[in-house]
Order: C-alpha cells, then sequence, then structure tokens
C-alpha cells in the first residue's frame, strides 16, 4: 500500500515562518486517560501545535497516507505523545509509522522529505523510575525501549530530541499531575525555542 | 341560542383573547392572566358581550379535563410510583397546613367545626390550569418546582373524590331531611370505584385494537375525533358516577402512556386543550363579580389576599419539612397560593345544602377569582427578585423530565433505522422510535421494543418526540420524497438539532445537505463496497489486501464526493459533477493499482544497505530503520 506518496513529492509545501509542531497523539481510550489527556490538553492550548489525535481519526486503522504525509511536511518538528504498551508504541502508531513513513518520502532517495527536522516523543510509563534502569523490575531504562524511535530519526536524517518521561502514570493525579503538565508546557517551549528552521 | 349569536359570541370570546393575550405577553405578564383580564373586559361587569358564562364555562371546564388527560399521557405509571413522596407526602401536608390555618378562622366566621375543615381543604386547593399552565410557559414544568407543584395539585384533584362525598353528609348533620345520604354515599363510592376499573381495563384492553384499527384507514381527523371521544367519554363517565372528569381524564391518560399512540393522539388533542383553557380563563375572568367588588372592595380583596398569605406560609412551612431550599419553597409557595377552580363548584353544591351563610358564598368566588389574577403576578414578582438576589442561574441538579430526555429522535425503524438505533441503544442512548407501519411497530413490540406510531414528517409529531431538546435526528424512512421534507422541515424548525440521514443514492445525497443534513450516507454503499471486498478476496486476494482496498475506495470516493458537489442543483450540473467524480476515481485508483504492481518486479530497493553511505554523521545507523 505504499501508494499516494508520490503524490505528494511533487506538491511543493510552503516552509512556515516560525517553527510549527505536530503532535500525534496515540491513545485507544483517550477518553478514559487521565494523564495523557491532561497533557495533550497542555500542549493544544499551544498555538503553534497541531495535535493530531491519530485514533480519533482512524478509528478503523485505514490511515490515509497521501494525507498524513502532507501534514507531516507542514511541520519542523514532528512529536508523539503515547503511553508505552508492552515497551513499544501503541499499535495504530505503528500502523501510522508503517504506512506514511516510506521509502523515497521519509528516508532514501536522493532528498528525503523529513530530514532535518525534529522528531520527540513523549512517552508515560505504568512503572516507577526504579523498575526502569539497569537490574530493575524492567530490565533497561524507558530511552533503551524507545531506540527504534531514536534509529527512526537517524534514518530519516532528523534531529532527535531527548523524550519526554513521565512514570508511574496510574498513580499521577492531583497536585502531581498539574506539576507534569506543567513540565511538560516548559519541555515543548524549550524544545520550539531550540528549533531553528 | 340562533345561530347568528352563537357566532357572534364566537366572535367576541375569539377577539378578546386574540387582542389581550399578545398584549399581556408582550408587558411580561403571560397569557394566563391576559386571558382572565380579557374575560373581565367583555364580561358582565363591564362590557356584557359574553352572554351565557355558565354555560360557556361548562365547556371551557373540559379544557381542564384534556389538560389532565396530557398530563396523565406524559406520566408514565413508574414515574408516578417515583413521585409519590411529592404527591402523597408533600401534597397531603400543604392541604393539612393549609386547613391548620384557615379552620380556626372560618370557626372564628361562626360556622361549624365540620363545615369549617372541609372548606379549608377546599380552600387549600389550587388552580392545577393556572399553575401548569405558567409553568409550561416558563418551561418549569420538569423542574424541581414543576415536579413539586405538580405532586401536590395532582393530590388535590384526588382529594376531590372524598370531599364530594363528605359534603352531602356535612348537610346530614345540619339537617335531618339528608339523612338518607348516607347510604346513598357508600353506593356512590363503590360505584366511582367500579367506574375508574372500567376506566382503567378500557384504556388497556380496549383502547389499542381501537387505535390500530383506526389508524390503518390513514384518516387523520377520524383518529383525533377518536382521541376526543376518549377524552370525553372518560369524562361523561366520571361525571355520572360523581367523580372529577379531570382525575378520569388523568388516570385514562396514564393507562395510555404505555401505548405506541401515545405521541400521535397528544398532538392530536392540544390544540383543543389550549383553546379550552384560554376559554375557561376567559370564563374566570368574566365570572368577576365585579359589583360585589365595587360594593365591598375591601372585604374581597381582604379575604384574597387572607387566603394567600394563608397559602403561602402553610405551603412554604410544608415544603421547608420536605427539604426544599428556601428559595424553591418560597417559590412554590407563590406558585400554589391561587385559589382553585374547584371553589366555584363546590360553592353550588353548599348553596343547594345551604352550608355556608350567604354573604359568603357570594364573596368566597370573588375572592378566589381575584386571587386567581393576583397569583400570577405575585409570581413575576417573585422571578424578579429572585433572580435580583441570585446573581448567577442557579443550577441545583439535572433537570429530571416528566418523560426521560431522549438523546436521538430515529424517524423510521425499518431495516435502515433498526441497526443504527439498536447500536444506540446498545450504547446506553435514549433514542425516540417514530414509525408509521403498524405491522413492523407490533413485531419490534414482541421484543419489547417501544415505538410511537406517527408520521415523522409532521412537525408537531417531531416536536412531540422531543425534537427540541434531543440532539440528533436519524432520517431513516423510506421514501426518497419524504426523507427530503423531513430534512427540510426539521432543519427549519430546529436550528440545533444534527441531522443524520439515509440518501437513496449520490444525487439525493447532494440534495439532502443542500436541504441542511449535516450528514449522509447512501443507503447501500457500504454493504456494496463490503461484498467487493468478500468477492476479492474469494479471487484470492489477502483479506487485509482486499481490506485496504475497499478502505482505499471508500476514502477517494468520499473526498471526490466532496469535491465534485455539483454547483447547480439541476440535472445537468449534477451530471457533469457525477461524469468527473467517476473518471478521476478510476484514475486514483488505476494509480494505486499500477504502484501495486510494479512492488511485485523488485526494482526498486527499498531496503537501508543503500542509505549506509549517506548517513555518515551517524554511524550507528547501520543497525536498524526502515524495513530492515
Amino acid at each position: 500500500m505504499q501508494s499516494s506518496a508520490d503524490h505528494m513529492i511533487s506538491s511543493p509545501v510552503a516552509a512556515p515562518a516560525e517553527p510549527t509542531c505536530l503532535l500525534v497523539v496515540a491513545h485507544p481510550r483517550l477518553d478514559r486517560s487521565v494523564v495523557n489527556a491532561r497533557l495533550a490538553k497542555t500542549a493544544g492550548e499551544r498555538p503553534e501545535i497541531e495535535i493530531h489525535d491519530l485514533y480519533e481519526a482512524y478509528p478503523d486503522y485505514q490511515i490515509d497516507v497521501a494525507a498524513e504525509q502532507e501534514r507531516l511536511l507542514r511541520h519542523n518538528v514532528i512529536g508523539v505523545q503515547f503511553p508505552l504498551f508492552w515497551y513499544s508504541v501503541p499499535a495504530l502508531l505503528k500502523e501510522w509509522f508503517d504506512l506514511v513513513w516510506l521509502h523515497r518520502f521519509a528516508y532514501g532517495g536522493n532528498a528525503p522529505r523529513l530530514a532535518s527536522k525534529t522528531l520527540f516523543c513523549a512517552a508515560s510509563t505504568g512503572g516507577d523510575e526504579r523498575s526502569y534502569r539497569e537490574g530493575g523490575r524492567n530490565g533497561y531504562s524507558v530511552e533503551e525501549f524507545l531506540r527504534p524511535l531514536e534509529r527512526t530519526a537517524a534514518l530519516c536524517q532528523m534531529r532527535w530530541a531527548a523524550p519526554h518521561l513521565l512514570h508511574d502514570a496510574p498513580r499521577l493525579r492531583g497536585e502531581r499531575l498539574e506539576q507534569a503538565a506543567q513540565g511538560y508546557g516548559r519541555y515543548l517551549e524549550n524544545l520550539m525555542r531550540e528549533t531553528v528552521i | 341560542m340562533s345561530t347568528g349569536e352563537i357566532l357572534v359570541r364566537t366572535f367576541v370570546y375569539l377577539l378578546a383573547g386574540v387582542i389581550a393575550v399578545p398584549l399581556a405577553k408582550r408587558l411580561g405578564l403571560g397569557s394566563v392572566l391576559g386571558y382572565i383580564i380579557a374575560g373581565a373586559v367583555i364580561g358582565p361587569g363591564l362590557l356584557s358581550l359574553t352572554g351565557d358564562v355558565a354555560a360557556v364555562s361548562h365547556v371551557a371546564e373540559f379544557g381542564i379535563v384534556i389538560l389532565l388527560f396530557l398530563i396523565g399521557m406524559e406520566v408514565r405509571p413508574a414515574l408516578l410510583w417515583q413521585m409519590k413522596g411529592l404527591i402523597f407526602g408533600l401534597g397531603m401536608a400543604q392541604m393539612l397546613a393549609v386547613s391548620a390555618v384557615i379552620t380556626p378562622i372560618a370557626m372564628m366566621l361562626g360556622l361549624s367545626f365540620a363545615v369549617s375543615v372541609t372548606l379549608s381543604l377546599i380552600l387549600a386547593m389550587s388552580s392545577t390550569a393556572l399553575v401548569m399552565s405558567t409553568l409550561e410557559e416558563k418551561g418549569q414544568r420538569s423542574g424541581t418546582i414543576g415536579r413539586a407543584c405538580f405532586g401536590v395539585l395532582l393530590f388535590q384533584d384526588l382529594s376531590i373524590i372524598p370531599l364530594f362525598l363528605i359534603v352531602p353528609l356535612l348537610a346530614s348533620n345540619a339537617s335531618a331531611a339528608a339523612a338518607e345520604g348516607n347510604p346513598a354515599a357508600w353506593l356512590r363510592g363503590a360505584e366511582a370505584l367500579l367506574a375508574v376499573a372500567f376506566v382503567v381495563l378500557a384504556a388497556r384492553f380496549a383502547v389499542r385494537p381501537l387505535f390500530r384499527f383506526i389508524a390503518a384507514t390513514h384518516s387523520r381527523e377520524v383518529f383525533t375525533a377518536a382521541a376526543l371521544m376518549l377524552v370525553v367519554g372518560v369524562a361523561a363517565l366520571m361525571t355520572v358516577v360523581g367523580l372529577s372528569p379531570a382525575l378520569g381524564a388523568f388516570i385514562a391518560g396514564v393507562v395510555l402512556s404505555e401505548t405506541e399512540f401515545r405521541q400521535e393522539i397528544e398532538t392530536d388533542i392540544d390544540p383543543f386543550r389550549g383553546l379550552l383553557l384560554g376559554l375557561f380563563f376567559i370564563t374566570v375572568g368574566a365570572g368577576l363579580d365585579l359589583e360585589l367588588l365595587r360594593s365591598q372592595p375591601f372585604s374581597v380583596i381582604a379575604i384574597a389576599a387572607g387566603l394567600m398569605l394563608a397559602k403561602t406560609l402553610a405551603m412554604y412551612a410544608a415544603s421547608r419539612a420536605f427539604r426544599f431550599h428556601p428559595i424553591e419553597a418560597i417559590s412554590l409557595a407563590v406558585m400554589l397560593a391561587q385559589g382553585g377552580e374547584f371553589i366555584f363548584v363546590f360553592i353550588g353544591f353548599a348553596k343547594q345544602f345551604a352550608l355556608l351563610p350567604e354573604q359568603l358564598s357570594r364573596l368566597l368566588p370573588a375572592a378566589v377569582a381575584i386571587s386567581m389574577l393576583l397569583s400570577p403576578l405575585l409570581m413575576l414578582l417573585l422571578d424578579r427578585i429572585i433572580r435580583r438576589r441570585t446573581a448567577p442561574p442557579q443550577q441545583a441538579e439535572p433537570d429530571l423530565q416528566f418523560e426521560d430526555r431522549i438523546d436521538v429522535i430515529v424517524a423510521g425503524f425499518g431495516r435502515f433505522g433498526q441497526i443504527a438505533g439498536r447500536l444506540l441503544q446498545a450504547n446506553g442512548q435514549r433514542i425516540s422510535i417514530m414509525d408509521t407501519s403498524l405491522t413492523q411497530i407490533e413485531i419490534l413490540r414482541r421484543f419489547d421494543q417501544r415505538v410511537n406510531f406517527g408520521d415523522a414528517t409532521r412537525l408537531d409529531l417531531l416536536r412531540a418526540a422531543g425534537a427540541e431538546t434531543a440532539k440528533i435526528l436519524i432520517v431513516a424512512i423510506d421514501e426518497r420524497e419524504q426523507i427530503s421534507n423531513l430534512v427540510e422541515t426539521a432543519r427549519m424548525s430546529f436550528p440545533h438539532l444534527m441531522i443524520l440521514s439515509r440518501a437513496w443514492d449520490r444525487r439525493h445525497a447532494y440534495e439532502l445537505l443542500r436541504l441542511g443534513a449535516d450528514h449522509v450516507e447512501s443507503e447501500t454503499y457500504e454493504s456494496s463496497l463490503s461484498i467487493g471486498k468478500e468477492a476479492l478476496i474469494r479471487l484470492g486476494f489477502r483479506a487485509h489486501r482486499a481490506h485496504r482496498s475497499a478502505a482505499l475506495f471508500r476514502m477517494h470516493d468520499r473526498s471526490l464526493f466532496g469535491s465534485s458537489r455539483p454547483a447547480s442543483a439541476d440535472e445537468s450540473g449534477f451530471l457533469q459533477a457525477s461524469k468527473a467524480a467517476a473518471s478521476t476515481l478510476a484514475q486514483l485508483l488505476a494509480a494505486d493499482l499500477e504502484k501495486e504492481r510494479s512492488h511485485h518486479g523488485q526494482e526498486e530497493d527499498w531496503g537501508t544497505r543503500g542509505l549506509y553511505g549517506e548517513l555518515t554523521a551517524d554511524k550507528a545507523a547501520a543497525s536498524g530503520g526502515g524495513q530492515t
């Protein structure tokens, strides 16, 4: 199904003057989510960020490749925000990478279209910080589990920004959640400030 | 009365209403007050244009009967059970409290204890017609106050039965002549019970077949006639056995609330209710004894004010005892402060048995009529004060409804509407279903699915189904023209309503969008696509590829549907647009197919081996990424 990429490659997309960000939020039950919903709200308050609720856009997993590629081209910073599922990204987010980040669009060819953009991720986990360590209950740090995303950035010649991590999401409530949301806001703020077009 | 006279009188009544009501509403006084004032103006006291008021008021009182019938239809038995606390608790407390205040005063005026108690109970009654009309006009009928008022009023109506039995007994106390009233009263009780049982049974078992028979003839006026006949019949029966006809109508309404004809009957009878209630208030105004008011203004107004004060205090105490918020309690108290129309009946009755002194039996009806005139004014005043005191309007609790609030109306519950409707129900959404096919309704009833008989393209029925408060209307009826009609009507009358419609074909879909539908679904599209996908799978395609092909087809088709919307609604515009769309779709699909094929050739190097050199910046790049 590596279909519509070529339509898009031929159509020029004007680069915006100020850096903008596409934040792909992947949570199958965002309606029940507390942490990810709160983070998405914080991000949504920033005018330069376009929130793309992936499970809402493609409930049947039938991703519109052309539309997604065009969306990626519109922005300078690409972020993916998700809860860690089985030490990895939720299934639809993986499908999105599989279908949209195609050869000669995202990587390879003479001029891959995402090169020099920034890629970051914001992941929440169900375990505490101590468990995500060498020798801890989960065996490795979250950074290790996020290597596939890091390598994706590298292969596409993108800049990889340090991930934003929130541990212990099921117990992150009340005042602590508010602080976490503010922290996310500062993270995004810095990220956008550091981005040079 | 000659025909000419009847026409002239009718014209006078209608004219008075037509002039006074809009004026009163413009002044913010509400239509009830408008009618009463109009009645006073044309009544015998001033212009004397009304003719025989007593005769007219008999007709007009039928408005109250219809009102209670309609209220009964909206009160399902389950809801009535839910409200038992309000009816028997608050209702009884109100009557007892008022009686406790008024009885000693009446005894001071020299009445016997028994007569005083009876009189105080009758004065405790409020005007159902006035209160319910006012509540409805203010849109508060289903709120906390509306429900409490209704509970109290219902108890008052119920208490008419024993009061009717007691009054002759009082007379028998007074004079030996009526001594044989005793066994008669006992007999009348049995008669009354039988009559009520008859109404319940008949409404339960005879009415549905009757209406089904009539509905099958598709003659709307006969349906209306039958509905009216039903109410008149019940009222007549109740009058014969000496019960309140309004109460009988209420019981019949409750029993009928479970049938599929509820909405249709309600909608057909409603105009009669409005007109007759208007007439009723006019007769109240016309019945104002202006002569008495002129000669003894002080007594009449003192009695009216005293009555209202006593009722307000008693009701306030009663509702505070039932844990109502002070603001709610004062609203309730003012709402129910006026005297009820039953006093007029009772005075006539009391005259027969000479229970009251002559003077009092002239003053009381005048005072009650004055209280009915003052009551809307007081409510208005109270509204102003409350609004000023409590700056943000209170949103104390969710609006509990007489009938449950509806989320979605499903118009048409045949092959199409059923699936959507069942999905919504399975997800806990409250839906209101309308259908015109009696056989369909009958089948669905067997599955315990409540369906209302009614043509959704009729605006009044749509409103009765809840279109004013529902969020979504699903148009799932069969006929192409009817679908367009319904979408157009609903869009014009209910701007807030989201309209999702079934479309016959693509052209119809465009038409519906133009008429104001928010979303259209071509009725055979999804199933056809599904069968195409199934065919692909059976031809040897991998299931996922067939699925993805169908999805791509849908995606292209959807976007073409949006982009090739015809500029003009006529034939040529549509043909052009659809031809262009068809050829574009063919091209897009062919292009996709072409790409599929080229992959089989394996010419393209999509692996990452060739990239390693490019990624010199990061030596570790060799380990991953892409389709490694």
